[in-house]
């Protein structure tokens, strides 16, 4: 099922979409609940589950210990048996705190029981800097999860992607983490009134462009359509594509691109090495090596924690500027 | 009423209660409490980035538990450690100029109020990560162990950290080696917004003891003096070669988890706060102190207002210091890569 063109959107803020998702899956599917620190009684510390307890009760909106292994435990166990859990962990880097549970239980469980088990889990999770929160609550993990074999994840690049990918994780009969970002919390967008998902591995193209590509993750989609106008200047038809899902990426819509604009450059927030832009750009020259007239560029972060002052992490943060100066140098290159 | 749960192993010897001592506690205490603040006001105005967890209502612990230790003793802390830095005779200026985010902070601005620290002075950082200090602790105390320093580890830790599993493992392991280390839980009553009856099934924190093999003891944490004398007997014995042991503090956080708003908040009642600020640590110490001649009330006031103008010239410091230079963004870090741009 695809998104569906609807009558019913208007503009809702990215937080609001997550509880949108949340609240209807919830009302349609009585086998979902909700955990994480301080999701119930204080509606998330960033809002997401805001009036949430009041309506479904703390059976199904949970609050827990500061217990991180426990609470993605329990969603693995309670998945495995016939319920839906939403689990939140509040900040992404506290996946270090529970990395046995999401790698070696929640991917594997189905694998090696033979297909025999079915783990309809998602854990949700905050990601992403410039609030100038530092090293420990600021970074992008995301090539961690995708590097898992038995994970999907989904990075929203905006509020309708957030309600739409967070109702497909949710249905989907597999653990999927769906990675927000705080910068976008109140950011609005036209969102459907109506339950809709969108579907799961497939990449979406924010704008169409005859002779460059750029494929943006999350935030860094809205980042990548200002460089676009600004490189438009330079004569260039920028095409813009958002994954969506990270884990099965879409390989094809990429290379489909590549067939008409020749060159590319892969945008995101996380750490330059060994991200995930690394894994597409080398996907692009094995399946489109004929179509391509320059290497693939990269942008994302130094390699270096996430810095804390702000002088340095205004520096340190992918943006605009720094993807035009990427398409720029790509074209410079060019003989 | 706090209650004390079990007795620390006989035969203790902390050091006596001089006058000084009370002087030396007092001050630390008020040093803690302009430092936050001021800081709390800074953050409020726009002028500190970030989030700040503020330690105010919570100093007789740091305090209390502080002028046992020398430089070479070492603590960890928490998210709310400013308070730890203060009291372990942290320097203001450089702590603000980290607020900040100044080259001439603690960390040259890379890490900010959760990472604020200072190695020499046995301060092994504040934490982002709830439950993060109990394992570095007891490698802290190995390391003393090991090297035969008779020096011992404090290792802060909220309620709501306890219920981490690195909590547990740490604590275990600190018993079963015997490690020279003091695991001391400030229970202010909550975790974030969550009151402790919602997130444990147990009262007191210092039961958990019983199930590593150590003593544990519980101390009200309002109360500077019984910090100490708790503290410094736990701390004694963990001199003296006898292993761990768990203290556990009852205190109050004022503010509000974050920033400075303490009442209106929807997770508890004005009254709560109110109650417990009738037990102020400071109020209660300086009647103790006044009571018992070691302070006048005058020498206290001169006293709050030497720091508070020393606090002013340590923000005056921050302010002044520069801003990290974008060269410094790939300083410290272990490696340098290909392709690292
Ligand atoms: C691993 C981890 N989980 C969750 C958080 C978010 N968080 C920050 S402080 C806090 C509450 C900690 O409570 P407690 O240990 O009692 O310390 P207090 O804040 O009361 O001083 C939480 C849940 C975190 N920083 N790290």
């Amino acid at each position: 099922m695809t998104a569906v063109e609807s009558t019913t959107a208007r503009s809702l803020t990215y937080v609001e979409a997550i509880k949108e998702a949340i609240t209807q899956s919830m009302r349609e599917d009585p086998s979902i609940f909700l955990a994480g620190e301080d999701v119930a009684l204080y509606g998330g510390v960033f809002g997401t589950s805001r009036g949430l307890l009041a309506e479904f009760g703390p059976e199904r909106v949970v609050d827990t210990p500061i217990s991180e292994s426990g609470l993605v435990g329990m969603g693995v166990g309670a998945a495995a048996t016939g319920l839906r859990p939403i689990i939140e962990i509040m900040f992404m880097d506290f996946i270090g705190v529970c990395m046995d549970e999401i790698v070696n239980q929640a991917a594997k469980m189905k694998y090696m029981f033979g297909g025999s088990a079915r783990l309809p889990l998602t854990i949700r999770t905050m990601a992403g800097g410039g609030m100038n929160m530092a090293a420990q609550h600021s970074q992008s993990l995301e090539a961690w999860l995708c590097h898992v074999p038995g994970l999907k994840v989904v990075m929203p690049s905006g509020a309708y992607e957030a309600k739409g990918l967070l109702v497909a994780a949710i249905r989907d009969d597999n653990p999927v983490i769906v990675i927000e970002q705080k910068l976008m919390l109140g950011r609005p967008a036209e969102v459907p009134e109506e339950l809709y998902e969108i579907e799961l591995g497939k990449a979406h193209v924010v704008k169409p462009g005859s002779n460059f590509t750029i494929v943006a993750l999350g935030r860094m989609v809205s980042e990548s359509l200002k460089a676009a106008e600004v490189l438009s200047a330079d004569g260039l038809d920028v095409e813009v594509i958002d994954p969506r899902t990270l884990q099965p990426l879409d390989t094809a819509t990429i290379v489909d691109s590549l067939k008409k604009t020749h060159r590319a450059v892969v945008v995101h927030e996380a750490v330059r090495f060994g991200g995930l832009g690394a894994e597409i750009a080398a996907q692009m020259q094995e399946e489109g090596f004929d179509y391509l007239d320059a290497p693939v560029g990269r942008v994302g972060a130094p390699f270096a924690p996430v810095p804390f002052s702000p002088a340095l992490e205004r520096e340190y943060i992918p943006n605009a500027d720094k993807i035009v100066a990427e398409v720029r140098r790509i074209l410079g290159k060019q003989v | 009423m706090p209650r004390r749960k079990s007795k620390v192993a006989d035969g203790t010897n902390p050091p006596a209660l001089t006058d000084d001592v009370l002087r030396d506690i007092f001050e630390r205490m008020v040093r803690i409490r302009s430092f936050e603040e001021e800081a709390g006001k800074l953050m409020e105005s726009g002028r500190i980035p970030g989030a700040l967890h503020l330690y105010v209502g919570e100093e007789a612990v740091a305090a209390g538990v502080m002028v046992h230790l020398t430089d070479d003793d070492q603590i960890t802390s928490t998210h709310r450690g400013h308070g730890h830095l203060v009291a372990k005779g942290g320097d203001l200026g450089r702590m603000y100029a980290e607020l900040f985010g100044k080259a001439g902070g603690y960390c040259k601005g890379k890490g900010g109020s959760m990472h604020i620290s200072d190695v020499e002075k046995g301060m092994l950082g504040a934490n982002g990560i709830v439950g993060a200090g109990p394992p570095i602790a007891i490698g802290a105390a190995f390391s003393n162990k090991y090297r035969g320093t008779g020096n011992v580890t404090v290792c802060f830790f909220g309620d709501g950290a306890s219920n981490e599993g690195t909590f547990h493992e740490a604590a275990n392991m600190a018993a079963l080696y015997g490690l020279p280390v003091i695991f001391l839980c400030e229970n202010n009553g909550f975790g974030e917004y969550t009151r402790q009856d919602r997130h444990q099934a147990i009262r007191d924190v210092a039961d958990r003891a019983a199930g590593y093999g150590m003593p544990g003891v519980v101390v009200d944490g309002m109360d500077a003096v019984a910090v100490y004398e708790t503290a410094g007997e736990a701390i004694a014995r963990a001199r003296r070669g006898e292993g761990p042991t768990l203290v556990e503090a009852k205190t109050y956080r004022y503010f509000d988890h974050v920033g400075v708003r303490g009442m209106g908040v929807v997770y508890r009642d004005d009254s709560e706060v109110l109650e417990w600020r009738k037990r102020d640590p400071i109020d209660l110490l300086g009647s103790r102190l006044e009571e018992l001649g070691v302070m006048t009330r005058e020498q206290m006031d001169t006293l709050q207002e030497r720091v508070l103008f020393e606090v002013r010239e340590a923000i005056a410091f921050a302010e002044a210091s520069p801003d990290p230079t974008p060269d410094q963004l790939l300083e410290d870090v272990y490696t340098v890569t290909a392709g690292a741009r």
